[in-house]
């Protein structure tokens, strides 16, 4: 019998073949710990009485929701996690580098076929490389710092197979959304999200990464694209015989097939305050918007901040609405510079943030008031997640960002 | 076999409501408290008496990974949720807490908030003198939630109680 | 008798042929600029008023920096306030544009000008020749409804400046120097005027900054002549003076102070006192754990080249957060056209969006407790960083910066 790809990845690990519904324990190849949740792990850690982290190598910490600080407690994440790191021979900190999920495969932690936890939901995003990865509490997280694995119940898989080519004003943010729409935002609970088909195989990285990060907006586990050249470029390997052994059997077995045809995708939004509330841009015009955010481990990078910039060039945000940029990584931020993106969004009047997660998480980076409507290329739209629940969040693109901003109404 | 008030909420109550992120980082889950599902209902966490149950539709727990949210939960007293579905990390998460999660597909849409339920783990809920019948949990769960929640079975696992 | 320039500036203000130190004159404002520090709390009080109107909108100036990005519902809700009311009565309105001294010295400041700010750092305007001085919300309100204030004309302290500062020595030292010799009240309701040939070696970014700190000494305002680096400033920025003051010869002085140029040396402010300086080599080791380039006080581009010119090549200090501000919008396209931006980000520091922020002690930076911040910002009161229980010492952008590189407090001779 034939196996999905998510099920590859764990009988690899394993060492033998898997079904959906079996309950495995998996060595873990990375551990991802941001800075909310690291003074938890870490009490949860000694409190299970642990003497010494199994895999220390594997471990990364990452301060990039409280960064910049914008409380007086914020700081004292970082330090319990700077002084766990030294305890333990932690060396893999990044203080000031970028939001978590960009850098654990930017710089060069998870490769295809690795399996990796994050106390944090959007942990899978790393299935855009071909790993299986997914979000874990600070309980769990503690318990594989201690012992280097967890167990898990292999997931079935929902697949998702998307050939074509997309229209100009779509990118691959209307295509996750829309799923999520079709799926529900429970409908893939327990789930691999698998992606396939000549659409997703034309697709950078970057947009796969932003389809996998929201995988978990439909409760999957995670959402996996098959590694191939492109992968292996980003991930600076050899693309050899055990990337490409990396995909699903033709006979394997999914709960569900979903089929698209890339040219009926329409620009697409997710209405307050549901991330499966989507409607087509073209029945939301006229919108009033207040503000704009460009940015998060779903579309801070450098192919979305250069989109917006082709539509923003010459133009400027509209009066009294503000368009806030922050770009997900310090090397992101970098790039944008040198190739005179954040010179055309900032002539524009984009306000561009230091790199973190900033709004997204409701902690900074623009927080919003009462009745306040924001376009956000974020993941979620929850009551409440950028300030008060009166605020109102669209879901959107970056070309539909960036256009709604030039207007001051959702546009695309 | 226990019994409990029921607060009903509604479907997809994810985690940023039951614990907005300006809460996360404060130290202890006491000083959490007061702010759980303050974006939907700001009484509610002072209305909640310890052994109270939170009775909701699908997807209960969606959203990140905050294991603050079940923590909260369990701190305020609530002897189990009953729910439609649970988004999975939540359901780890509550596990790991020792805080009891039950699926029940009906008890949802025919019970009102204030009426008093009976729970039988693994056997069956009663309301308004209506039986419901519940799953149990699979074996490696249970034994999590018996030991009263994973920190307490590493500890054993580790030698120390 | 003769007048000083702040004699002169407000007579002009209140249409009198003259006027001297200790008089009280009702005068015209010509320029009314406020922030998200209070603007919120004067829209409260107008719309409290019976028949609430505005003198003269064209003259007010509004200016979101102390909060952008917003940190929280309340921020929020503040800032619409002020949006909305901005947008409803046509008042000239910046968000996120710049820290708010900034933006009115690259857009607005004329010499000549009498202006109230809803700041205390609104005597940084001085350094067009324009008096500037920070004012409460209801001082701010009666002006913007009546267009008028009183004003009790100041007595002025005369600094004059000899020769040069030394390589490596800054305005900031210099300010610095200044306010531990005559302490932070030295100046207490009065005007403090600089003068000397030591002043055609300051660039404007020196003045403004020299300006911008003297409401550290207690002065209501600050002065300096205009002069060709003046002039030339004002001509690049597209606006012409008002009027042209200058002290009389015999113009009455309550102090005159001379200072040798070439003696300052760097200095640092320590906690928890602006008057409380002493040579950074006193304070050499002192670890910290974070560092900010950036404020209306050190925020402009020749702010950031001396920064950039110390850390390029070099690396942010393990543990250590850097974080670099540019001043306003103008500063930041000029920063990154230079390639100051990413050398900065290449040595690891973070590059934020210009605002006040670490300055205040919210919404971006802020320290926790325990923590030690060495600041180009203009404050250094307990707690003004952020957490009660913390420390901030205040220096030039080359010492903040060369204490970022090495973690602990060093001059960036030593480096």
């Amino acid at each position: 019998m034939g196996h999905t790809l998510v099920e590859k990845i764990i009988g690899n690990k394993v060492g033998h073949e898997v079904k959906p519904g079996d309950i495995v324990t998996v060595p873990v190849d990375w551990c991802m710990i941001d800075d909310i949740m690291v003074p938890f792990a870490v009490q949860k850690f000694e409190e299970m009485g642990f003497s010494k982290v199994a895999k220390p190598d594997s471990v990364v910490l990452i301060y990039d929701h409280f960064l910049p600080a914008t409380q007086v407690d914020d700081s004292r994440h970082f330090r319990v996690g700077d002084e766990f790191a030294e305890k333990y021979g932690i060396k893999n900190v990044h203080r000031t580098d970028g939001i978590c999920h960009q850098l654990m495969t930017e710089a060069g932690y998870v490769k295809p076929g690795d399996i990796a936890f994050g106390t944090d939901s959007h942990t899978v995003t790393y299935g855009c490389v071909g790993a299986f990865s997914t979000g874990i509490g600070y309980t769990e997280m503690a318990g594989i710092l201690g012992t280097g694995e967890l167990w898990i119940k292999v997931p079935e898989t929902i697949k998702v197979e998307i050939d074509g080519t997309l229209p100009g004003n779509v990118t691959s943010k209307d295509i996750i959304l829309r799923i999520i729409g079709d799926l529900t935002a429970s409908g893939a609970t327990y789930q691999s999200l698998e992606f396939t088909g000549s659409t997703v195989e034309a697709m950078s990285v970057a947009s796969r990464m932003t389809m996998s990060n929201m995988a978990v907006e439909a409760g999957a586990k995670c959402g996996i694209f098959a590694p191939d050249e492109k992968t292996c470029d980003y991930c600076k390997i050899p693309y050899d015989d055990s990337i490409k052994a990396l995909k699903a059997d033709d006979d394997a077995i999914y709960s569900k097939v979903l089929r698209y045809r890339a040219e009926d995708f329409v620009p697409v939004c997710a209405c307050p305050s549901l991330v499966d509330n989507i409607k087509p841009v073209s029945e939301l015009k006229g919108v009033k918007v207040n503000q704009v955010f460009l940015g998060s481990c779903t579309n801070g990078r450098l192919e979305d901040l250069r989109t917006a910039a082709a539509i923003l060039k010459g133009k400027h945000v509209a009066p009294f609405v503000k368009m806030i940029v922050t770009p997900a990584s310090r090397k992101i931020y970098r790039e944008a510079l040198h190739d005179g993106t954040i010179e055309i969004l900032n002539d524009a009047g984009c306000i561009i943030t230091t790199p973190g997660c900033g709004l997204c998480c409701g902690r900074g980076g623009g927080i919003l008031s009462d009745d306040e409507v924001v376009v956000a290329t974020n993941n979620r739209n929850f009551l409440g997640r950028m300030g008060t629940s009166k605020v109102k969040i669209y879901l959107a693109s970056p070309v539909t960002a960036a256009k709604s901003a030039i207007a001051g109404e959702i546009v695309n | 076999m226990f019994k409990a008030k029921i607060w009903k909420l509604g479907d997809d109550i994810d985690t940023d409501i039951i614990l907005p992120t300006e809460y996360l980082a404060f130290e202890t889950v006491e000083d959490m408290k007061p702010y759980a599902f303050s974006p939907l209902r700001p009484e509610l966490a002072a209305k909640i008496q310890p052994g109270d149950m939170i009775v909701a539709g699908h997807n209960f727990g969606c959203g990140s990974s905050r294991e603050q949210a079940p923590e909260v939960v369990k701190a305020l007293g609530i002897s189990c949720i009953v729910a439609k579905s649970y988004a999975r990390i939540f359901f780890r998460n509550a596990i790991n807490n020792g805080l009891l999660l039950i699926e029940q597909p009906d008890l949802y849409d025919e019970v009102k908030e204030g009426d008093v339920a009976e729970v039988e783990t693994g056997k069956e809920i009663k309301v308004n003198g209506k039986s419901y019948p519940i799953a149990s949990l699979p074996d490696n769960l249970l034994e999590i939630l018996e030991a009263g929640g994973l920190v307490k079975a590493m500890r054993k696992k580790n030698g120390l109680d | 008798m003769g007048m000083t320039m702040a004699e002169k500036i407000i007579a002009a203000a209140a249409g009198v042929e003259s006027c001297k130190a200790g008089d009280i004159e009702t005068v015209t404002l010509d320029r009314l600029m406020s922030n998200d520090g209070t603007t919120h709390l004067t829209i409260d009080m107008y719309n409290n008023l019976k028949n609430p109107r505005i003198a003269d909108v064209s003259k007010l100036v509004w200016i979101i920096d102390h909060n952008i990005p917003s940190d929280s519902p309340k921020t929020a809700a503040s800032h619409k306030k002020m949006r909305d009311f901005a947008r409803e009565h046509g008042i000239t309105f910046y968000e996120g544009e710049g820290v708010c001294h900034q933006v009115m010295m690259e857009n607005h400041v004329r010499p000549g000008e009498l202006i109230f700010g809803a700041d205390s750092h609104t005597c940084a305007y001085g350094a067009l020749g324009a008096f500037g001085t920070g004012v409460g919300c209801t001082d701010y309100l009666y002006a913007m409804v009546t267009g008028t204030s009183w004003l009790l004309v100041p007595e002025t302290i005369k600094i004059n400046l000899h020769g040069k500062l030394r390589d490596g020595v800054y305005a900031r030292d210099l300010i610095l120097t200044i306010i531990g010799q005559i302490s932070a009240n030295g100046a207490n309701y009065k005007a403090m005027e600089f003068v000397g040939d030591g002043m055609a070696s300051l660039s404007m970014a020196d003045r403004i900054a020299i300006c911008n700190l003297c409401v550290e000494a207690g002065a209501k305002t600050a002065l300096m002549e205009v002069d060709d680096v003046a002039l030339d400033y004002l001509k690049e920025h597209g606006r012409e003076p008002k009027a042209i003051f200058k002290s009389d010869e015999d113009a009455v002085f309550s102090q005159v102070i001379d200072i040798d140029l070439a003696e300052i040396e760097p200095i640092v402010a320590k906690p928890h006192f602006v008057d409380s300086v002493v040579p950074v080599s006193e304070c050499e080791g002192t670890k910290i754990d974070e560092a900010f380039l950036g404020s209306c006080n050190n925020g402009r581009i020749e702010d950031l080249r001396v920064g950039a010119a110390i850390i390029k090549g070099k690396h942010v200090a393990d543990k250590v957060r850097f974080l670099v501000v540019p001043a306003s919008r103008a500063v930041y396209k000029q920063a990154l056209k230079e390639g100051l931006l990413d050398i900065f980000m290449e040595a690891g520091a973070m590059v934020m969006n210009p605002n006040c922020s670490v300055c205040w002690g919210a919404c971006q930076g802020v320290i926790g407790e325990g923590e030690t911040l060495i600041s180009t910002g203009t404050r250094n009161f307990k707690g003004r960083a952020g957490h009660k229980d913390s420390f901030v010492y205040l220096a030039s952008a080359a010492t903040v910066t060369a204490s970022a590189v090495r973690g602990y407090i060093v001059s960036a001779e030593k480096l």
